[in-house]
């Protein structure tokens, strides 16, 4: 195991995050705070509690949810695609390093970076409405995973995207949506069957689900379901990974 | 000794169905300095991304140090630093955080001493904080040299080192190569520039259509430069050699303008004064001399007509 490269890969990584302080952190919070006055302040004072927990304590999971999600994919995506762009991939291909490590540093640095935020966004939340977590641990395990796993996620979309457009496709295009829908704003036992059904086609529903369980105890399905589909999407992910490693697809071909 | 690196029936070709390499073999010894001569599109850097890891090869095999580039590529990547031909840098990173980054990639604990002892030789010391975009073309260049030095490596790889170079950074890139040949370390150069490859390298290899035309001591190359050829312009054109010149193996040249006589300029007589001695008495009048030498370059140029 080659730690060195994989601690100079992590922290080269860091480093472009404090040099973007700005746009990695304070733009999430600022936008946080809005989700919080437009939905919790103005949409929450008509909305009754759900589920007996109060409208704006109740988007909070799915809030975090959304910001884990696009910086995860966002950072995992741009760590990996940026050095193919600028070429200096070249230096990472010739050193003795694995395509594991290599996965570990930026993964690593992708999921710490969207922790990070994620944590900034709940100790945001926290100034807006009252927030109480019934099973730490729990979220914690969801947090962690989740921000693995879609920081992964992100590093196949930054090796597979060959261009900027490409590489935006997904953050932008899908993830925001299969968000909105998942119930971040609302519980899909709301919605007429059809669209429940439809809903339940999501994967994210099942992340936000679990994560909101793990505060208020209440959830659209079993958290374990919701573990089962995290864990799952991980591990095709991985197999992803695996045979991006074998062939050398788009790295060494 | 076993080669450093033996290279043996190397074939690539590409997604798109070039071939870039069709079953190039080569041996590099340990300390030597090899510059790999050819055109653009020759197969010079894939050969060189083969080796370093960057491309997998289609078929064939390269060792390293006696280890496989793909099966044992942690011993081969970590006593390797390429310098690549493209000046690709991080352009918000700083000189002296990028070199470092590139230590710590190779595996190696970080050693201030070392990063500072490589900037001072490329003079970038003063610019080791500054950020890569706000360097020349040139410093770039030398930042990418000191990036490939940072993990102290055993071979080198410079992919077309001086194109756009100005004259100091040559200067300071072959005291550079210099001083660590002499630490044994081997270096292997591409170039178009022949007097480069024949300024400083122990042997020569001419690549083209991927494939090594010819890989020789550049002293025996220089054998064969020696030969020189001496051109003699006549004031009134013949169409037969007179007797008495038939010694010499003379060449006509220029319908009967031109006389070419081919000698060794290193051999102790080389027989021009009796020659000429010889063409007075054969009564032809003498218009002009000059003599020419057969450089690197012409052995390249006819190698590589010869194959096109």
């Amino acid at each position: 195991m080659n730690f060195e490269a994989v601690k100079a890969i992590y922290l080269f990584e860091m480093a472009r995050t404090r040099r973007t302080l700005l746009q990695s952190v304070v733009s999430p919070v600022i936008s946080t705070s809005l989700y919080f006055i437009v939905f919790g302040a103005a949409v929450g004072s008509r909305i009754q509690e759900i589920d007996g927990v109060s409208y704006g304590a109740f988007i909070t999971p799915g809030l975090i949810m959304l910001t884990l999600l696009t910086q995860c994919i966002g950072n995992g995506s741009f760590g990996i695609y940026f050095p193919k762009f600028t070429g200096t991939i070249y230096e990472i291909l010739s050193s003795p390093i694995s395509m594991t490590e290599i996965v570990l540093g930026y993964v690593g640095a992708a999921a710490t970076k969207g922790m990070l935020v994620g944590l900034i966004i709940l100790a945001t939340a926290a100034l807006f409405v009252d927030l109480s977590i019934a099973h730490p641990f729990v979220m914690l395990v969801f947090f962690v995973l989740t921000a693995v796993t879609f920081s992964l996620f992100g590093f196949l979309i930054g090796i597979w995207a060959k261009d900027f457009e490409q590489l935006n496709l997904i953050p932008m295009l899908v993830i925001p949506p299969l968000v909105f829908l998942g119930g971040s704003f609302y519980s899909v036992s709301m919605l007429p069957p059809f669209w429940q059904a439809v809903s339940h086609a999501n994967p994210v529903l099942y992340l936000i689900s679990g994560f909101r369980w793990s505060f208020f105890e209440i959830s659209e399905v079993s958290p374990l379901v919701s573990f089962g589909i995290i864990i799952a999407f991980l591990a095709v992910l991985m197999g992803l990974l695996v045979w991006i490693f074998r062939t050398g697809y788009r790295l060494r071909n | 000794m076993a080669p450093i690196v033996s290279v043996s029936h190397l074939v690539k070709t590409y997604g798109s169905g070039f071939q870039a390499l069709k079953g190039v073999s080569l041996d590099i010894e340990e300390g030597e300095i090899l510059a790999l001569l050819g055109p653009n599109g020759a197969g010079k850097t894939t050969l060189i991304s083969i080796i370093c890891g960057i491309v997998n090869p289609s078929s064939g095999t390269v060792l390293v140090n006696g280890h496989d580039v793909v099966k044992d590529f942690r011993a081969t990547r970590a006593i390797i630093g390429l310098v690549p031909q493209e000046l690709t840098t991080d352009q918000f990173e700083t000189v002296w955080n990028t070199v470092s980054f590139s230590r710590g990639l190779h595996g190696k604990k970080a050693n201030p001493a070392h990063i500072e002892k490589v900037l001072r030789d490329l003079s970038l010391w003063d610019k080791k904080d500054n950020m890569l975009r706000e360097l020349s073309g040139g410093m770039k260049r030398r930042v990418l040299i000191a990036k490939a030095l940072s993990h102290e490596p055993r071979i080198l790889f410079l992919d077309e080192p001086t194109a756009g170079v100005d004259v100091n950074l040559r200067k300071d890139m072959w005291k550079v190569v210099q001083t660590l040949r002499e630490g044994g370390v081997t270096i292997i150069l591409t170039t178009h520039y022949i007097e480069e490859a024949e300024e400083i390298a122990d042997r020569v290899g001419v690549i083209n259509g991927g494939e090594i035309l010819l890989i020789e001591e550049k002293s025996a190359l220089m054998k064969t430069l020696g030969r020189k050829q001496l051109r003699i312009e006549l004031a009134e054109p013949v169409t037969v050699l007179p007797q008495g010149l038939e010694p010499y193996h003379l060449k006509l040249e220029d319908d009967g303008g031109r006389l070419i006589y081919d000698y060794d300029a290193s051999g102790g007589r080389t027989g021009i004064t009796t020659l000429l001695a010889a063409i007075a008495e054969a009564g032809l009048r003498i218009k002009d001399i000059s003599t020419r030498q057969s450089t690197l370059e012409d052995i390249f140029v006819e190698l590589v007509e010869k194959r096109a």
